[in-house]
């Protein structure tokens, strides 16, 4: 079931065009920070852009960094609302649980894809931000946010951890479009609807007036990757946000499982 | 005769309305069974709660001898299923759905999946379809793929709603001899449909249901029994009407120009023959009227509930 879910991911040409659309924001930063020479003030501006022109090997971090916000979290929240509203609208969820694939392994199956998805879209975005960092800007020792440079083998950790910091930040939007996902047949109802709550949890996070909550808000923490870059690494926020994405996978994704296991199957 | 399907008392309700109220069906093996009803019966709600889609709020299901939907998972991999149109995926090729289906469950072995896959399509006449995507076929192309799904893997039972939807009248006579076929190497099929001419030609049971509620069950030849109507083709229709006007057990004769018709009453043809013959009437044609399934449909559907088939 996974290698099937798998081969439809990968057939699909929207996954490609995602894909490259998020490739090309950070793309097109780079080609106007190269051409114009002229970065974001230190300290202003999307985290490690200013030191980019210096130092390409940045710019992997700087990129996830750009469509961490908005991007990421827009294809993220496509692909896990369409995951069960899309079959139900094409018609093909019945025809999937009668074959009969377990409605509880449907759900964990397209969890597990757009796990998938996050991960091959952040390791591209990623690739392709350090062809382009090294080819505009020259590869360089990494500095820390903190000012001393790391070792490459350190930066290599580091560089991973966000990885996956980022793609557990997305499982919690993952998570909550794919409960959205299982209460409608529409696709893009989910996805709007995830969005919806993504952009109220940003907006929240912005509000003095909001301060008891912020903490909790699944927005949060989203950018905390960067206190990895910092020496020694200040794990505080860090560890925040993995706790708090993982409180909000197990409250969805065991919402989304009772509604699907229980739910009449009419489309 | 050991049952393919048994419902009792299979009860839905979503809110305040009744969808299917406690339907008893029953199909034996080897059955090709009609399952007939209006747009909006309570037909596809049956057939849904069967392949444990929609959970009953009240009654039983045993498919194949196994409770439904508490063992439906053990049922399900003998049973090939079109409900409610075929669905696919629109970007991949026919091939590719087949091949994605099949490997998504229990059944299918890979090493013999292109072959399954060939034969299937050759099957429902799709042997030539090439390439193009699920979104570029026709709706007779598309019904014919969704019947070539049921037959990747050999099924005891085939749940087939409105298999022949789409196509036209030499896709369903194919559609059909392939169904027979099946029905003769030992499969059961429930077969709904809207068309009740196709019920008729091909079916061996029927069921019927409006508004919820089971209105008949039973052989397509007992559903057809006579209506105790006959006609009478003869050269001297005067004569045949003085003769049956005059003897008793015979009712409401009617006479045109080719011959009269009447109510048998309790007689038999037989007797009705004799008594004309030995007054000097001769019969060329002596025909017991059939009702056809449309009518018996109409008149049972009508009866509780005006509601025409859509």
């Amino acid at each position: 079931m996974f290698l099937v879910e798998l081969r439809k991911l990968l057939t699909r040409p929207r996954t490609w065009v995602t894909i490259a659309l998020l490739t090309s924001l950070p793309v097109i930063v780079a080609v106007f920070l190269k051409v114009s020479g002229i970065g974001p003030r230190a300290g202003s501006g999307p985290p490690f852009l200013s030191q980019v022109l210096g130092n390409g090997a940045l710019f992997p971090v700087a990129a996830l960094a750009l469509i961490l916000p908005v991007f990421l979290p827009i294809a993220v929240s496509v692909i896990a609302g369409d995951a069960v509203a899309g079959e139900a609208s094409a018609g093909t969820l019945r025809y999937l649980l009668i074959r009969p694939v377990g409605r509880t392994r449907l759900l964990f199956t397209k969890l597990a894809i757009t796990t998938v998805f996050v991960f091959l879209a952040v390791v591209v975005v990623a690739a392709v931000g350090y062809l382009i960092g090294g080819a505009f800007f020259g590869i360089k020792p990494l500095p820390t946010v903190s000012g001393r440079t790391i070792a490459a083998q350190d930066a290599t950790w580091r560089t991973a951890v966000s990885v996956i910091f980022i793609a557990v930040s997305m499982l919690g939007v993952a998570s909550i479009a794919l409960f959205l996902s299982t209460l409608t047949d529409s696709g893009l109802g989910a996805a709007l609807g995830a969005m919806a709550a993504l952009v109220t949890s940003q907006v929240l996070d912005l509000l003095v007036a909001a301060e008891s909550i912020r903490p909790y808000l699944p927005t949060h923490y989203w950018l905390s990757f960067v206190d990895l870059f910092r020496y020694p690494v200040l794990w505080h926020d860090v560890t925040r946000g993995f706790a708090i994405q993982a409180v909000y996978i197990a409250v969805f994704l065991g919402a989304a499982w009772a509604n699907f296991a229980t739910k009449d199957i009419e489309s | 005769m050991s049952r393919a399907l048994l419902t009792h008392n299979l009860t839905k309700r979503f809110g305040a309305t009744l969808a299917v109220d406690h339907v008893d069906l029953e199909v034996h093996e080897g059955d090709l069974f009609g399952f007939l009803g209006p747009n909006g019966s309570g037909k596809t709600t049956t057939l849904r709660m069967i392949l444990g889609l929609v959970y009953p709020t009240g009654g039983s299901i045993e498919v194949l001898g196994k409770p439904v939907p508490r063992k439906v998972r053990d049922v399900l991999p003998r049973i090939g299923t079109l409900v409610e149109g075929p669905g696919f995926y629109p970007h991949l090729s026919a091939r590719s759905n087949l091949a994605l289906f099949d490997a998504a469950g229990p059944g299918g072995a890979k090493r013999t999946r292109r072959a399954r896959i060939e034969d299937a399509l050759e099957r429902v006449g799709l042997g030539s379809v090439g390439r193009k995507p699920f979104n570029a076929f026709s709706t007779g192309m598309q019904q014919r793929l969704g019947l070539a799904r049921t037959l990747l893997r050999p099924h005891e039972l085939l749940i087939l709603d409105e298999p022949t939807n789409g196509l036209d009248p030499q896709g369903m006579r194919d559609i059909r001899a392939l169904l027979e076929e099946l029905v003769a190497q030992g499969t059961t099929i429930v077969l709904s449909s809207h068309l009740l001419g196709e019920v008729e030609s091909i079916c061996t049971r029927a069921a019927i249901i409006n508004r919820g509620r089971l209105l008949a069950q039973d052989e397509i030849a007992r559903l057809l029994a006579p209506t105790g109507r006959v006609r009478i083709v003869t050269d001297d229709p005067g004569e045949a009407e003085r003769v049956l006007g005059a003897s008793n057990g015979f009712h409401s004769v009617t006479r045109d120009a080719a011959g009269v018709a009447l109510e048998l009453g309790g007689a038999s043809p037989e007797e009705l023959n004799r008594r004309l013959v030995t007054n000097g009437v001769d019969v060329r044609e002596l025909i017991l009227e059939r009702p056809t399934l449309e009518d018996v449909f109409l008149q049972l559907t009508n009866e509780r509930g005006a509601r025409v088939p859509g």
